[in-house]
C-alpha cells in the first residue's frame, strides 16, 4: 500500500496535500464513532505534505514513506504537540522534543495525522483504561478494538491512516492488530530507540510498526530503527533495509508450534489456526512440535517485572516538574492537615487524583514487590525466571526458524466484558507477553475471521523469530499474506 | 489477605492518597494478584542468574558533555512546570 501509494505521489496522480485531505475527512466522518485519536495535528500535517509537493513539483527525488500520512500512539512525544500517555496526569503536557522516532519520520518527510489512543501508559489490553474515552473496534463497534496500542491499530483498520506507530510491553501492538485485523511487529529489544517514548516497564517496551501489509511495517522498521545515544539499551544499528528481504520463498525454513500454546486452543480459532499451519506446509516450510517448558510461568513472571518497573517509571510524575498538580485550595478527605498542601499531600493528591484505577493498581503491586523484604522473593526471583524463560527460546531456536501460533486465545471480545476483573484481563496477554521476556521479535498478521453477530472478527497468527531476525520473520509472513490475499 | 497498615504503608511509599474505600478495595485485588504470583514458588532458579539486558548488552557510555535538545527549547520545557519561580521550579514546603 505504501509503495503503491508512493507512485501515485511521483506520477503525479495525487498530491501529498490532497492525501493529507482525503485522509483527514476519513477521521471527520468515522472517528465520532471509532474514537481512535485524541489529538489532531492538522497545521503539522499540512505543513510537512506541501513541503513534500514542492520537492516533488521540482523534480527531487522523495523518500518511500514520504507524503504519506500516518497516526502516532500518544505515549511517544511529537515537539511542540499535547502528549498525554491517555493520562489525566498529563492532560495539559506539550512535548518540547521529538522522539528518536519521530525525528527519524520527520527527515523521511512522514506526514503525521494526529495523536491514538491508548490505555493510561499503555496499561491494559483493550483500550478501554484511557482517562479520554473507549476506542471501538472498526470491524465491530460494539467490541474492543484491544490494547494497549487501540487507537493506532483502529485508526489503520478503519482507513484513519495509513500506517501508525504504537508501542507493545506485553502484546501491546500485536493483540490489538490481530483484534482488529491488520499486522503489528514488535522488534527486538534495543532495535528501535525508546528515547521520548514515555516509558512503562523499560526491559519490555518496544515501539513497532501497525499497517495493513507485512511489507509496510518492514518500511517503517527499516526507517525507526538503530543505535541511539539518548537510549542505552539500543542495539547496535543494522542499516538494513527489511523490505529488500521479502522473497517470498520459505522453503526449507523450520515452524516450531509450541504444545504449551496450542493445547488449550478450542472451535474456530483451532480450527483457522490449523489451516494456516497447512498453508505454511504447501509453501514449503516444515512444522515441528516444540516445547517451551516454562511457559506457564509467563504470565506471574511478566506481572512481577512489569508492575515493579511501573512503580520506578511513574514516580516522575509528582505535580511538581511538569504535568497536572492536584488543587491547592481544595481540601482532600486523605490527610487532616491544613491548607495550603505541603510537598507530602502534594504527591498524595495529585497521583490519587491524576492516575486512573489500573496505574494505581499497578504502582501499588511493583512498590510492594520492591520494598524491603520482598525484593528477593518477587522481582530477583522473577528475573531469575525470565532467564530459565530466555533459556526455552534459545534452546528452541537451536532447531526452528521461527514460533508460531495464534496471537491471542480469543477474538476481540465486547466492551465492558473484562473491565470488572484485572486477571481475567491480564490472560489475553498470555501468547505475547513471552516474546516482550525473551526479548525476540514477533509479528501478528491476519489468517482467518469467525462470524460472529454478522460481523467477521478478525484472528491473527502470531511469528517470533531469533534475536534481531527481523528479516526472516518478516519474510515468512509476507509469504504467507502473497499467497492467501487476493 | 494484605491488612490495613499494609495497605496504607505500600500507599504511602508509592506517594499515593488512597480513602478508606480505596484501602478496602486494594486489599482484595492486591492479595489476589499476589496470591497468583506464588505461582513462581514452583520453580527452582538454584543457579540461575537472573536477566540483566535481555540481549547481553554491557554497560555504554557515553562523552561527558551537555548538548541541547529540542527546537522549542527551555521556555517551552518550563511551560510544562506547574508552578516558576525566578525561572527555577518551585517546590513546595517540605515540613
Amino acid at each position: 500500500m505504501i509503495r503503491d501509494l508512493h507512485q501515485k505521489l511521483i506520477n503525479k496522480e495525487i498530491t501529498s496535500v490532497q492525501l493529507t485531505e482525503q485522509y483527514f475527512d476519513v477521521i471527520e466522518k468515522n472517528d465520532a464513532e471509532i474514537g481512535a485519536y485524541l489529538t489532531l495535528t492538522k497545521k503539522l500535517a499540512m505543513q510537512q505534505a506541501q513541503f513534500v509537493d514542492e520537492k516533488i513539483a521540482k523534480g527531487e527525488e522523495i523518500d518511500l514513506i514520504e507524503g504519506i500520512p500516518c497516526a502516532i500512539k500518544d505515549n511517544i512525544c511529537v515537539d511542540g504537540v499535547r502528549t498525554t500517555a491517555a493520562s489525566k496526569i498529563l492532560d495539559n503536557y506539550i512535548a518540547p522534543y521529538d522522539a528518536t522516532v519521530i525525528r527519524k519520520l520527520k527527515e523521511c518527510g512522514a506526514v503525521i495525522l494526529g495523536k491514538t489512543n491508548l490505555d493510561e501508559f499503555a496499561m491494559g489490553s483493550s483500550t478501554e483504561n484511557s482517562a479520554y474515552k473507549i476506542t471501538k473496534n472498526p470491524v465491530d463497534t460494539s467490541r474492543v478494538a484491544g490494547g494497549s496500542s487501540g487507537g493506532s491499530v483502529a485508526s489503520v483498520a478503519a482507513g484513519q491512516a495509513v500506517w501508525s506507530l504504537g508501542t507493545d510491553t506485553g502484546g501491546s501492538i500485536r493483540q490489538p492488530a490481530s483484534f482488529c485485523g491488520v499486522v503489528g511487529l514488535k522488534p527486538t529489544y534495543g532495535r528501535v530507540s525508546r528515547s521520548g517514548a514515555i516509558a512503562m516497564a523499560s526491559s519490555l517496551d518496544q515501539i513497532g510498526p501497525i499497517a495493513k501489509r507485512v511489507e509496510d511495517v518492514a518500511i517503517i522498521l527499516s526507517r525507526i530503527s538503530g543505535q541511539d545515544l539518548l537510549d542505552a539499551t539500543s542495539a547496535k544499528s543494522s542499516d538494513k533495509k527489511y523490505e529488500d528481504y521479502l522473497t517470498g520463498d520459505i522453503s526449507g525454513k523450520v515452524i516450531g508450534v509450541p504444545k504449551e500454546y496450542v493445547e488449550s486452543l478450542e472451535g474456530e480459532i483451532k480450527n483457522i489456526f490449523e489451516k494456516s499451519l497447512e498453508k505454511f506446509r504447501t509453501l514449503g516450510a516444515k512444522i515441528e512440535t516444540i516445547s517451551l517448558p516454562h511457559s506457564e510461568y509467563a504470565l506471574p513472571t511478566y506481572y512481577i517485572i512489569m508492575t515493579s518497573e511501573v512503580s520506578s517509571n511513574l514516580a516522575k510524575f509528582d505535580g511538581i516538574k511538569f504535568g497536572m498538580r492536584s488543587d491547592d485550595n481544595v481540601d482532600s478527605d486523605i490527610n487532616e492537615n491544613a491548607l495550603p498542601k505541603k510537598l507530602l499531600e502534594t504527591y498524595l493528591d495529585t497521583r490519587k487524583i491524576g492516575f486512573g484505577d489500573e496505574v494505581k493498581r499497578r504502582i501499588m503491586l511493583g512498590t510492594y514487590a520492591l520494598s524491603a523484604g520482598y525484593y528477593d522473593a518477587y522481582y530477583l526471583k522473577a528475573q531469575k525466571v525470565r532467564a530459565l524463560i530466555r533459556r526455552d527460546f534459545e534452546n528452541a531456536f537451536k532447531t526452528v526458524d521461527f514460533i508460531y501460533s495464534p496471537t491471542a486465545p480469543e477474538v476481540a471480545f465486547k466492551i465492558g466484558e473484562k473491565s470488572a476483573d484485572p486477571l481475567k484481563m491480564y490472560l489475553s496477554d498470555i501468547f505475547t507477553i513471552t516474546a516482550n521476556l525473551a526479548g525476540v521479535p514477533a509479528i501478528s498478521f491476519p489468517i482467518g475471521a469467525i462470524a460472529t453477530d454478522g460481523k467477521e472478527l478478525p484472528v491473527g497468527g502470531q511469528l517470533m523469530g531469533k534475536w534481531f531476525d527481523e528479516e526472516g520473520m518478516l519474510n515468512c509472513a509476507h509469504t504467507y499474506e502473497i499467497n492467501t490475499k487476493k | 489477605m494484605l491488612s490495613k497498615e499494609e495497605i496504607l504503608h505500600i500507599a504511602t511509599l508509592a506517594r499515593i492518597g488512597v480513602s478508606e474505600q480505596d484501602v478496602e478495595k486494594y486489599q482484595h485485588d492486591l492479595s489476589e494478584i499476589l496470591d497468583y504470583f506464588k505461582k513462581l514458588d514452583e520453580v527452582d532458579v538454584t543457579g540461575v542468574e537472573p536477566i540483566g539486558h535481555i540481549t547481553g548488552m554491557q554497560n555504554t557510555f557515553r562523552s561527558d558533555e551537555h548538548f541541547d535538545f529540542g527546537e522549542l527549547g527551555k521556555e517551552e520545557i518550563m511551560k510544562n512546570v506547574p508552578e516558576v519561580k525566578e525561572g527555577f521550579i518551585k517546590v513546595k514546603s517540605v515540613l
